[in-house]
């Protein structure tokens, strides 16, 4: 490990990976940091993503793809399916160890040092218009000289926080998840299946993604106002008990979601935030690979023009915000306010939607046919409906 | 105060994003809460999935 890099990635998710990889490959010394002892290890993630999104980067590897899925089908509060058979697009439920490290991979091939067992603990403001990074390496106390920092830290990013960024979520924002990986159950392994409403998740949904060979990632997320009075765990415990009895439970894994709107501003002098760390999650799926990578290739890249220019202020960096703008976080905010709308569906609207959808005739059933009957009284909000579902 | 079930935590951090004034520190496999920044808001207890927190009712 150096004393000096131009650009400290913190975090080894797919974001940091990209965020390194790109700031290496537009030629800046750039080191990469993870807190634990492996990259990929724990997943925190249901490991789904859409193909189309996974190749605006790379052809995927077999090795990544657990699961190809075809269809979907969404449960309502009284236990009728709906499904949903996806049409050109297609997803795939990852291996997210294998997907991660893999990036990781890519970004040190590029030229990215990178270091596991390595927890930042603070950064402070240098007199070489820079930042110094403090960090615990293998329980040693090392200091690195940086010009940028990209904060790839996650949902916790106290990058951000340290660096004065408003970080902090609304409350009502923050969605409450655990997951457990089961095997010994019988799933549909092309078929990803969504249960809606009060009794499997309120405020947010409960899924089953397949992950081949009897075995699936079943999670849920609730909203943490709910999570207060029952938690998700209470919810999920039920769920499996009820539905698949013979499940073994071979990982557990919680998390946060921060379903809110995207950060307006996630960048200060010096400092960069991408993926979880800048709330860049769809906020009805909780989805957030894609644009994890997508800020941390955009991160990589206006980063290493940065170092070229000599330039670190808030000011030549904001190229960065409006790279994301145009390519996810308008997208993200009108999403928002379509999950506002949906948030305020009652159990039994959702159970009449159900058997609206489907009297159609099977060829007719899409995604975008199920929110165009849950969105009747405001048509204007199909359009970015269907548009966030062709984009998972 | 908050009571922490520290072998039942997976430190996914959850309780660390909503914490105000920041006083929960979560590496790899600890977690720990500096009591004298605590607030008692609760807001960590809340939002944690696997109830590892909880108030001291003392």
């Amino acid at each position: 490990m150096k004393n000096n890099y131009d650009i400290v990635v913190v975090g080894g998710g797919p974001g940091g990976s990209m965020a390194a990889l790109h700031s290496a490959k537009g030629g800046a010394n750039v080191c990469l940091l993870e807190k634990t002892r492996d990259i990929g290890y724990p997943v925190r993630c249901g490991e789904a993503m859409g193909e189309w999104a996974i190749k605006q980067f790379f052809e995927p590897k077999q090795s990544w793809i657990a699961a190809d899925i075809k269809r979907s089908r969404i449960v309502a509060p009284n236990g009728i399916p709906i499904d949903i058979p996806f049409n050109k697009e297609q997803a795939y439920v990852l291996n997210r160890r294998v997907f991660d490290y893999d990036l990781s991979l890519m970004a040190s091939k590029e030229g990215a040092d990178v270091f596991t067992k390595c927890y930042v603990k603070s950064i402070d403001r240098n007199d070489e218009n820079g930042y110094d990074v403090h960090l615990d390496y293998l329980g040693e106390h090392k200091s690195i000289k940086t010009k940028l920092i990209i904060g790839a830290d996650g949902i916790e990013s106290r990058i951000g926080r340290w660096a004065g960024i408003k970080t902090q979520i609304n409350m009502r924002d923050m969605e409450s998840c655990i997951q457990y990986s089961v095997g010994n159950i019988e799933v549909d392994s092309n078929r990803i299946d969504m249960y809606v409403g009060d009794n499997w998740a309120p405020g947010g949904y409960l899924w089953v993604f397949p992950k081949g060979d009897g075995a699936a990632n079943i999670g849920l997320g609730i909203g943490s106002k709910y999570n207060r009075k029952k938690s998700a765990k209470k919810y999920l415990d039920e769920f499996i008990e009820n539905k698949y009895p013979e499940a073994t439970i071979h990982t557990t894994m919680c998390g946060g979601v921060p379903c809110s709107k995207p950060m307006a501003h996630p960048i200060c002098d010096n400092v960069m935030l991408v993926g979880d760390a800048a709330h860049f999650i769809n906020p009805i799926t909780g989805g957030g690979i894609a644009a994890a990578m997508k800020s941390g290739m955009f991160a990589g890249q206006v980063g290493s023009e940065a170092i070229i220019a000599n330039d670190y202020s808030q000011n030549f960096l904001k190229k960065y915000i409006s790279l994301c703008q145009k390519d996810f976080t308008k997208r993200h905010e009108k999403i928002y306010k379509v999950k506002e709308t949906i948030t305020k569906l009652t159990d039994d609207e959702m159970n009449q939607m159900a058997l609206k959808i489907n009297e159609l005739p099977p060829h007719k059933i899409t995604l975008g046919k199920v929110f165009t009957t849950a969105i009747m009284k405001k048509p204007s909000l199909i359009i970015d409906v269907m548009k966030m579902f062709a984009g998972f | 105060m908050i009571n922490i079930k520290e072998y039942r935590c997976d430190f996914c951090t959850a309780c660390v994003t909503v914490c105000p004034p920041d006083c929960i520190e979560v590496r790899e496999a600890s977690i720990k809460i500096d009591n004298d920044t605590c607030i008692d808001c609760n807001l960590c207890t809340y939002v944690c999935p696997i109830e590892v927190l909880s108030p001291d009712e003392e």
